[in-house]
């Protein structure tokens, strides 16, 4: 199969200056387990995609570095 | 690949609003005893209730309504068709299900005398009370799921039921995470895993862009149907009047007690009744139809404080980033009506009829074997329907392994399912489960969106029979995408059924989501009946009439049609 890496804009944005090494509450709690810590720098990213803009990332984060977007397609 | 080896007395899968309500009420009959809940996301924050919700859509209270009136008036909604003996046991044990939520900490809506301040949104009885602080739904759940001492595993994703002589035994699926291989003995098994949310392709294209959480991609329902159990009333469809594009509910149950409604685009009303039904529907898709759209939830007339109640309610619960949609879009409902679509099609009992058959102790048709929520075929249920059900099925299958011994599976068959899980994982360059999802949606969209066409649904299903070779080109790169990978199996078993059934119920029922283009009649002589679909001993989908029980709450169906268009 021959594939291509696309681009694309992913709604959930984390403010890497607020996210904490040590924290995963985000990750744990996400419906659809589409989010992720990047191994280099240890902060939570989107890996995945997937997003239900349903909110527990957002709401359950304790220093508020999580802005949910709606997904651009609905936006 | 590692494989984890699990034993327990009552296995639950799915740990969402039935899922946590059947494991806290098998500990409650009886502490001793083994339970488990398996649940693909977090119990913390999983399925439809993940935000909490707007309210009790079912809510049957002393005083304000009896069983017997709920149980009429779901009949007549549902166009007859149903066991009215499982629907009374929505209305008979829900309060006490309330009552007990209650006691947890949960909020309902009270008047200034302290009484339930129930609202009107079905047609004739009060049965919506609202919940404006029903968003910590979920943790009040979890916690309580805690404190009963019911054993949850988090991230593991079931694929297949174990069933050994004709009962069920177990289940197997895997690690979402680290993709090993699970393998759960029980002596009981209780399926709580959701609607099929994921069966028609949103008209945003988003594939997550979904009513139902679309974690819940018909699990359940494919499950059910490989452990050999029937299901019930496919071809009822469930189809919702939805916001356009952010495809969540409006809400109309929330504003109409307010004073909103919904109107055509020159602001009138064209249904006599928000509750959602498909005889509503199909009065949305005339509508539609006529040149009198877009059709839209009307607020601009109330006046400021209603509407910034209506807005503290609508953005802190259920669907909280409604807010920011209408927001990013500059629209208010101050000066702009929200415009409103019809879904692409799923399946859900909670909210049509489509589901796994249970009787009114949520047992399935395979012994050892129990349903709730949505995923079962108790209409209109919503969720203290799930509750209710979840709560039957924990108790009755408490009862049930009593005496019972944990039975070995079949050496082969776990051989056969792990090879089948995990094939996508030998081909990393595989098509991208996305491709393989979005054509199969979309064929669904294409072929089975009602009105229903004879032709149409034809090619659909020999679309979806051949569907299995697409599959085996999927490739996945890790055990999340495995995840997504499998999940795209549950859908195309569901579209099968989906087209199969449809195919069948030779007349139109239900409004839009049964309305056959070629059968446009109602034929009460011929299909006064479920139709029920299982797979037999060689492995064929095979469909059957299934008389409707006898009623226990009489309803004269000839004189009360349930009719909600404005003329
Ligand atoms: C947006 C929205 C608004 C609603 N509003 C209302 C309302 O206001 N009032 C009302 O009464 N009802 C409302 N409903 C309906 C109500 O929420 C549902 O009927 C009810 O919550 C369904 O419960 P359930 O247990 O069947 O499903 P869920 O609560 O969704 O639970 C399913 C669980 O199964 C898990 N799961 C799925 N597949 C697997 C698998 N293969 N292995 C392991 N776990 C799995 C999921 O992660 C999830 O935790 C609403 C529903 C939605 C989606
Ligand atoms: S909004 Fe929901 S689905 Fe999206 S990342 Fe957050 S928790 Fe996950
Ligand atoms: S919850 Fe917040 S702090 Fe914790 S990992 Fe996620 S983004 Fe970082």
């Amino acid at each position: 199969m021959a594939l291509a890496t696309q681009r694309v804009d992913v709604p959930v944005i984390v403010d890497e200056s607020k996210c904490l090494e040590k924290c995963t509450a985000c990750i744990e709690v996400c419906p659809l387990d589409v989010l992720a810590k990047n191994p280099e720098t240890g902060k939570a990213y989107m890996k995945y995609d997937e997003c239900w803009f349903c909110l527990p990332c957002e709401k359950e984060c304790p220093t508020n570095a999580i802005t949910v977007q709606i997904p651009f397609l609905l936006r | 690949m590692d494989t984890q080896w699990m034993k327990t007395d009552v296995l639950i899968i799915g740990g969402g609003t039935a899922g946590t309500m059947a494991a806290i009420k098998a500990k409650q009959a009886n502490p001793e005893g083994e339970v488990l809940i398996l649940e693909k996301a977090n119990i913390r924050r999983s399925g439809a209730i993940a935000m909490g919700m707007d309210g009790v859509n079912t809510a049957v209270i002393p005083g304000n309504s009896t069983p017997e009136q709920y149980v009429r008036e779901i009949t007549i909604s549902n166009d007859g068709i149903l066991n009215q003996k499982a629907v009374y046991q929505t209305g008979k044990l829900g309060f006490g299900v309330i009552q007990e939520l209650e006691s947890w900490g949960v909020k309902f809506q009270k008047d200034a005398q302290g009484e339930y301040d129930l609202k009107q949104v079905h047609r004739v009885g009060k049965y919506v009370l609202p919940m404006p602080e029903g968003k910590d739904l979920k943790q009040i759940l979890t916690r309580q799921v805690k404190r009963h001492k019911a054993k949850v595993t988090n991230r593991v994703m079931a694929t297949r039921v174990l069933v050994k002589d004709g009962r069920a035994i177990g289940a197997v699926g895997f690690d979402v995470r680290n993709g090993d291989f699970v393998v759960i003995q029980a002596k009981a098994v209780v399926l709580c895993t959701g609607a099929s949310g994921r069966l028609g392709l949103p008209a945003s294209g988003y594939l997550y862009g979904t009513y139902e959480n679309p974690t819940n991609a018909g699990d359940g329902y494919s499950m059910a149907y490989h452990a050999g159990a029937e299901l019930s009333n496919i071809e009822c469809f469930q189809i919702n009047p939805l916001i356009k594009d952010y495809n969540g509910p409006a809400c109309a149950y929330v504003a109409s007690p307010f004073g909103a409604y919904t109107a055509n685009a020159e602001g009138n009303r064209f249904i006599s009744c928000d509750y959602w039904s498909g005889q509503m529907m199909l009065e949305v898709w005339k509508e539609l139809n006529s040149g009198k759209g877009p059709v839209q939830l009307k607020m601009t007339h109330l006046d400021e404080d209603t509407i910034a109640e209506i807005e503290t309610i609508l953005w802190a619960n259920e669907r909280p980033s409604r807010g920011r949609f209408h927001e990013g879009r500059g629209e208010n409902y101050r000066t702009h009506g929200v415009e409103m679509n019809i879904s692409e099609i799923g399946l859900c009992s909670g909210h049509s009829a489509s589901g796994v058959w249970v009787n009114e102790k949520a047992e399935t048709s395979v012994p050892g074997l129990y349903a709730a929520g949505d995923m079962a075929s108790v209409p209109h249920n919503y969720m203290i329907g799930a509750f209710v059900f979840g709560m039957l099925a924990g108790t009755n299958a408490v009862e049930y392994v009593a005496g019972l011994d944990h039975v070995d599976p079949d050496p082969e068959f776990l051989e056969v399912e792990k090879t089948r899980i995990y094939a996508p994982l030998t081909r990393p360059s595989g098509v991208p489960h996305t491709q393989v999802e979005y054509k199969l949606r979309r064929l669904v969209n294409d072929y089975l969106q009602p009105p229903k066409v004879d032709n149409k649904m034809e090619i659909g299903l020999r679309n979806f029979a051949r569907y299995h070779e697409t599959l085996d080109l999927m490739g996945a790169r890790d055990p999340h995408e495995l995840m997504r990978c499998m999940e795209v199996h549950f859908i195309r078993d569901c579209a099968e059924m989906a087209a199969r059934a449809s195919l069948y119920r030779r007349e139109s029922r239900w409004g839009l989501y049964h309305y056959r283009v070629d059968y446009p009649d109602k034929n009460n002589d011929e299909w006064f009946c479920h139709v029920n679909l299982k797979k037999d001993d060689s492995g064929n989908m095979v469909l059957f009439k299934r008389p409707v029980e006898p009623y226990i709450v009489e309803v004269d169906l000839e004189r009360e049609v349930y009719d909600v268009a404005v003329r």
